[in-house]
């Protein structure tokens, strides 16, 4: 995997756009990553379960129930564009 | 001067009404104004804002409200630039927050509030907490302040550095893989993560969630325990923190550590190891067996896969919670022909190269494909990373190592080499992976330069008094935590 490590493929994935000095840097950089994490190999887990919490959760409820929350001017406050109480977002749908 | 005492030191005074509150943060404001300039421990900090709490306090204070009622009361802590404070700005150490100012408060903050504190700053961190140097700050590096061409360690550097420069009388920092304990043994002072869901993440911005806890920088082992004491406990809000009310963490400051077992990880002696720091860490151990302490050897025998594995699953996390940065809803927006056109612009130009790197490295892992062999992988040795040290917690109360193998580094010496960067997490991260407790406190310096070696506790799951109780009376037969830093005064 780490020879053929595709940066410019798994950076669209992740919506990052790279300059190619970037690409070039990064892909030298995360192959040799990938070739350290290559490590964990060596280790049979084929009986062992993962372990996606350290604390076991449970779900945790609580009533559906109109609580006071961030108003529709305070959850905008930060909006890079607005208008009329909405974000504006590039248009979607031609 | 105030500034340089203990929050039990000032608690003392203002109960004694012997100085007021706004002298305390005039004091703390004064020494910003002083070595900021050679530190850059805060992005930024609201002096007004910061005054005005102090007077708040002054009148509580007249008002007769005790130190019981509210343990904190009048004293300033200083925050890491990753936690929300209500009309202040939070950035994350990023340029991809831009002009953000927090809508409400975080869970942590309205405890230190309602504690008395007075929450002030904006401290420099490795953007979204990615980074063991403080170097990767879009903001710049914050240098450490016992060698100011070095730095105070990651990713809470600015937390660190301004207890150590006596800026705060104490902070809040984050830790997903060391980033309390690393620069809190850097810098010189007491830094604790605590167990997994002891402390509430409501208004922490998630790097890796499984991972991620809020925790003090402090002065002294007893100040930790105050301050944790305060930010402690269930919140409805975060559906990870533990039921169980917080407790009085100064309760176990008694001295007494008799009896008690402390294991020492063969595979913790790697080769890697500066030999000074070695040796203050052996010092160390002779220190506690005078002190009545039992040391055990123990193993932790998958501790040379912990860095492998904290890279798969918190960059995982990270490519998930950061995707949340794509210049709609908040923060800095680069137009784009179409929205995906907008994401990739906006984070390509949002992001500094660590954080890109980590989040295209969790989006790898996560992929179609590779997900079994990487992520899920990574998962079942976190398994037998936790069952590790759970069973070493059957033999020991407590295990003791280095915090970080070396002391502080040049700036820029590792900045172009990620992998070595990593690797000098190797004692830290396994904490986080274990969902255990964890605890830095200076065990010594090094010659020359004279830079602060960290000695790292490590508890049982909700194990934090006993961490407390074995670095206080630590802190009773030594001089370390008491030493200053060489900056003019």
């Amino acid at each position: 995997m780490p020879g053929n490590f595709d940066v410019k493929y798994v950076a669209h994935l992740a919506r990052i756009a790279l300059t190619p000095a970037e690409e070039e840097q990064f892909g030298a950089q995360l192959s040799n990553i990938l070739g350290y994490i290559e490590k964990l190999n060596q280790i049979d887990v084929s009986q062992i379960e993962p372990t996606a919490h350290a604390v076991p959760l449970v779900n945790v409820f609580r009533a559906d129930e109109v609580r006071p929350s961030l108003s529709n001017e305070e959850a905008l406050a930060n909006a890079p564009a607005k208008a009329n109480g909405l974000f504006i977002v590039p248009k979607i749908v031609e | 001067m105030l500034n340089e005492l203990t929050i039990w030191e000032l608690a003392g005074k203002l109960e004694r009404r012997e100085v007021s509150a706004l002298e305390i943060m005039r004091a703390c404001l004064d020494r910003i104004e002083r070595v900021e300039g050679s530190i850059h421990s805060f992005i930024s900090y609201d002096a007004a804002d910061a005054l005005e709490q102090a007077a708040a306090a002054d009148r509580h204070l007249v008002g007769g409200t005790t130190r019981r009622q509210k343990p904190l009361l009048g004293i300033p802590i200083a925050i890491k630039d990753v936690l929300a404070v209500r009309g202040q700005p939070l950035n994350c150490g990023s340029k991809i927050l831009g002009q953000f100012i927090s809508p409400y408060d975080a869970t942590v903050i309205e405890k230190l509030r309602e504690a008395g504190a007075i929450v002030f700053g904006r401290l420099n961190m490795d953007e979204f907490a990615m980074g063991s140097s403080t170097e990767n700050s879009s903001f710049g590096p914050t240098r450490n302040p016992w060698d100011t061409s070095r730095i105070p360690g990651g990713s809470s550097g600015g937390s660190a550095a301004a207890v150590a420069a006596d800026e705060c009388i104490a902070a809040l920092g984050s830790d997903t893989g060391g980033s309390i304990r690393q620069p809190a043994a850097l810098c010189g002072c007491v830094g604790l993560k605590p167990t997994y869901g002891r402390v509430s993440r409501y208004g922490l911005v998630a790097f890796a969630s499984s991972l991620d806890q809020i925790g003090p920088l402090a002065k002294d082992a007893r100040d930790a325990a105050l301050v944790l004491g305060a930010i402690s406990g269930h919140d409805a809000r975060d559906s990870t923190s533990v039921e169980g009310t917080a407790s009085d963490y100064t309760a176990a400051l008694d001295g007494r550590i008799k009896g008690l077992k402390l294991g020492l990880a063969k595979e913790y002696m790697i080769g890697g190891l500066d030999g000074e720091v070695g040796a203050a860490v052996q010092a160390a151990v002779s220190q506690y067996e005078k002190l009545g302490a039992e040391i055990v050897e123990i193993s932790l025998p998958r501790t040379e896969f912990a860095v492998a594995t904290y890279y798969i699953i918190a960059t995982a996390e990270a490519s998930a919670n950061l995707a949340r940065f794509d210049g709609i809803r908040y923060g800095r927006r680069v137009e784009g022909s179409d929205p995906i056109d907008l994401y990739c612009k906006t984070r390509g130009a949002g992001f500094g190269a660590e954080v890109k790197r980590r989040i295209i490295l969790g989006a790898y892992v996560l992929s179609s494909g590779y997900y079994d062999a990487y992520y899920l992988r990574a998962q079942k040795v976190r398994t037998l990373i936790r069952r590790d040290f759970l069973n070493a917690f059957d033999k020991v109360d407590a295990i003791i190592t280095p915090t970080s193998p070396t002391a502080a580094f040049k700036i820029g010496e590792k900045a172009d080499d990620p992998l070595q960067m990593y690797l000098s997490d190797i004692f830290t991260i396994s904490c986080n992976l274990a969902g255990i407790c964890g605890l830095s406190l200076p065990c010594g310096f090094t010659a020359s330069p004279k830079l602060p070696i960290g000695l790292q506790l490590l508890g049982k799951p909700f194990g934090e008094e006993t961490l407390l109780r074995l670095a206080h009376a630590y802190e009773q037969i030594t001089p370390w935590h008491n030493e200053k830093p060489p900056l003019e005064r």
